[in-house]
């Protein structure tokens, strides 16, 4: 009897959802292929993986793959380069888009103001190549960089900026500002347009100037988005990927441009050591939940919400 | 600008933050567009007279054979073919599923919402690897198909949530009533939600659009050996990469020859990069409403 009434509110449930399961269901399994059956594949970091052999034809071998891993010395380096880069990109790119959204927030013009919003947004929107070729443009030695260096003798002879190993973590970070300051103002600004005006007229009252206004009401008013946003990119430092760095690079500086994608890419795939590649990747993944576990936990503690 | 200063208090202290801060806006906005209108002068400027140096905003020598030897280079016609078909593909695919996905989950009575919800949040923060997703693709003998621009990115679930938001937005009643008119849920979705949700799915339509037309990497490492299948940003890469890639210096690689015996190199990525820009600074001013929205609302619910 009572098997018969489940099978009928189940019919029932069918046929009053029917769509909504049709709507949502061949797309949970579309991204179980292309997003969840590739960790099927961590299997390959344990093998030495052969392509074309079956699953239980595969050699196994443990953790001999991650054991090399952790002996490669360039390993090491690559994983220098891969947080360097993220903790200057993560300051960088936290620091000047609140800067920025603060700044545009005091501009009373309108039509200057939402001029240089479009303006700020717009690379935001071009490839990572195009961005490389016009920083590789600009800083070439006949470069308006230079030219501009050389005018105010800065410089005696012209500087080969992408030819300079030390200076490709620069590079990088100050082409990411250039790329996606406006972008990233964009989420603070909104926030800031949230924050009670009658707060600032009290401090008008109290004799606040604009900058103090700025420094005591608007910054700690977004306090909350910061955070969150913060938390969010922790999550994914060590998946930086490598478009800058592939773009940017070249063999002169590849011991300071070599990141952990990019080491995947020349030491996995394109010499077909599949296992070995697979092996980064895990260690990738690992550790960018790790962080990401880490920087909620801490975030929970303080203000008792989870992000995740 | 000095009325500005004076309204806003009228104090010395203020008015030198304004006119510094509006000093400091200008520069950034020199800075930005300086390389766009540069590129573009070269475009535009007789390569023999470009090599002189010089060329800053506007063009020397004006000449359109820069775009003329590029377009003759027909690997580049394919691969703005291709750019285009995928931009075109891919924005629409990525609309249909995110449209639909976000529809069922927005309402509150769906039995499968949480599941379908978590499936979707786990691929932000998680994802299985160059290695193994490169072995995927092999498997489901995608390298070297147009379709891997397509499917592998079907479903992303940053629109999904962005769009979910929307709808959660919207007024409720408005689909009671259809529903007691005898609507379904797909008659729902297409005649009440989706005419409702145009300004998201303009801003997501952007967003899928941008990441079609600037993607190279696919092309890079699933097609890269396969002409047909080019893409513009791919072939610009190429380009940009062999031809100097390092300004100037010694690590400076041959490449780009077939072109470079009528026009110099510099000119010819000059003009590349700007064929690969301009659709999207053609578009883009359209859209900037929409996507401030989209963007920050999406980041408010998540």
């Amino acid at each position: 009897m009572q098997r018969v009434r489940k099978g009928g509110t189940s019919f029932k449930l069918w046929r009053e959802q029917k769509w909504l399961f049709l709507m949502s269901v061949p797309f949970v399994l579309w991204i179980f292929v292309f997003n969840y059956l590739p960790v099927w594949g961590w299997t390959m970091a344990f093998q030495n993986f052969r392509p074309g052999r079956a699953f239980g034809d595969q050699e196994w071998v443990g953790l001999s793959h991650f054991a090399e891993l952790f002996a490669d010395e360039r390993f090491y380096l690559v994983l220098r380069n891969t947080l360097g880069m993220s903790l200057l990109g993560l300051f960088v790119g936290y620091t000047v888009p609140i800067a920025f959204a603060l700044l545009l927030n005091e501009m009373r013009g309108r039509v200057f103001k939402r001029s240089i919003q479009t303006i700020a947004y717009l690379p935001h929107f071009v490839s990572w190549v195009i961005v490389a070729g016009l920083v590789t443009k600009m800083l070439s030695v006949d470069g308006i960089v230079n030219e501009l260096l050389m005018l105010l003798h800065l410089t005696d002879e012209p500087i080969q900026f992408m030819a300079r190993e030390h200076w490709f973590w620069g590079v990088v970070t100050m082409s990411d500002m250039w790329k996606e300051t406006g972008w990233n103002s964009i989420i603070f600004l909104a926030a800031i347009v949230g924050i009670d005006p009658e707060l600032h007229e009290a401090a008008t009252m109290d004799g606040a100037g604009r900058f103090r206004r700025m420094w005591h009401i608007t910054l700690p008013g977004i306090r909350p988005t910061i955070m969150v946003m913060l938390i969010l990119s922790i999550g994914w430092l060590t998946s930086i990927g490598f478009e800058k760095q592939y773009l940017l690079g070249n063999p002169i500086v590849s011991d300071y441009s070599e990141v952990l994608d990019l080491y995947v890419l020349n030491y996995g795939i394109k010499v077909g050591r599949y296992s070995y590649g697979t092996a980064i990747g895990i260690f990738n993944s690992v550790v960018s939940i790790v962080l990401l576990l880490i920087s909620n936990g801490i975030f929970k503690r303080m203000t008792k919400e989870s992000v995740i | 600008m000095p009325q500005t200063a004076v309204k806003s208090g009228g104090k010395a202290s203020d008015r030198i933050f304004t006119a510094l801060l509006y000093a400091l806006m200008t520069t950034v906005g020199v800075v930005t567009l300086y390389p766009f209108i540069n590129i573009l002068a070269i475009s535009l400027n007789d390569s023999a007279d470009t090599v002189r140096g010089g060329i800053y905003l506007w063009p020397r020598s004006f000449t359109l054979d820069n775009y003329r030897t590029i377009f003759q280079y027909s690997n580049l016609l394919t691969a703005f073919g291709n750019s285009v078909l995928r931009t075109v593909l891919g924005t629409f695919a990525g609309l249909f599923s995110a449209s639909l996905i976000a529809y069922s989950l927005s309402r509150k009575d769906f039995v499968a919402r949480r599941f379908v919800s978590l499936a979707l949040a786990f691929t932000l923060y998680f994802s299985g690897g160059l290695v193994p997703v490169y072995m995927l693709i092999r498997d489901l003998h995608l390298l070297n198909s147009f379709w891997v621009y397509i499917l592998p990115g079907l479903v992303s679930a940053w629109n999904v949530f962005i769009l979910r938001s929307y709808i959660d937005g919207l007024p409720f009643v408005l689909q009671e009533s259809a529903k007691l008119d005898g609507a379904n849920d797909l008659q729902i979705f297409a005649k009440v939600i989706l005419p409702l949700c145009k300004p998201v799915l303009a801003t997501i339509a952007l967003f899928l659009a941008v990441g079609q037309w600037n993607a190279w990497f696919d092309t890079f490492l699933y097609n890269g050996g396969r002409t047909s299948l080019t893409t513009l940003q791919y072939e610009l890469m190429k380009i940009l990469q062999n031809t100097s890639a390092s300004g100037g210096n010694a690590a400076a690689v041959h490449g780009g020859q077939e072109l470079a015996n009528r026009v110099s190199p510099e000119s010819i990525r000059m003009s590349i990069t700007i064929v690969a820009t301009v659709p999207i600074l053609v578009v883009y001013p359209f859209l900037q409403n929409y996507f401030v929205k989209g963007l920050t609302l999406g980041a408010v619910k998540s």
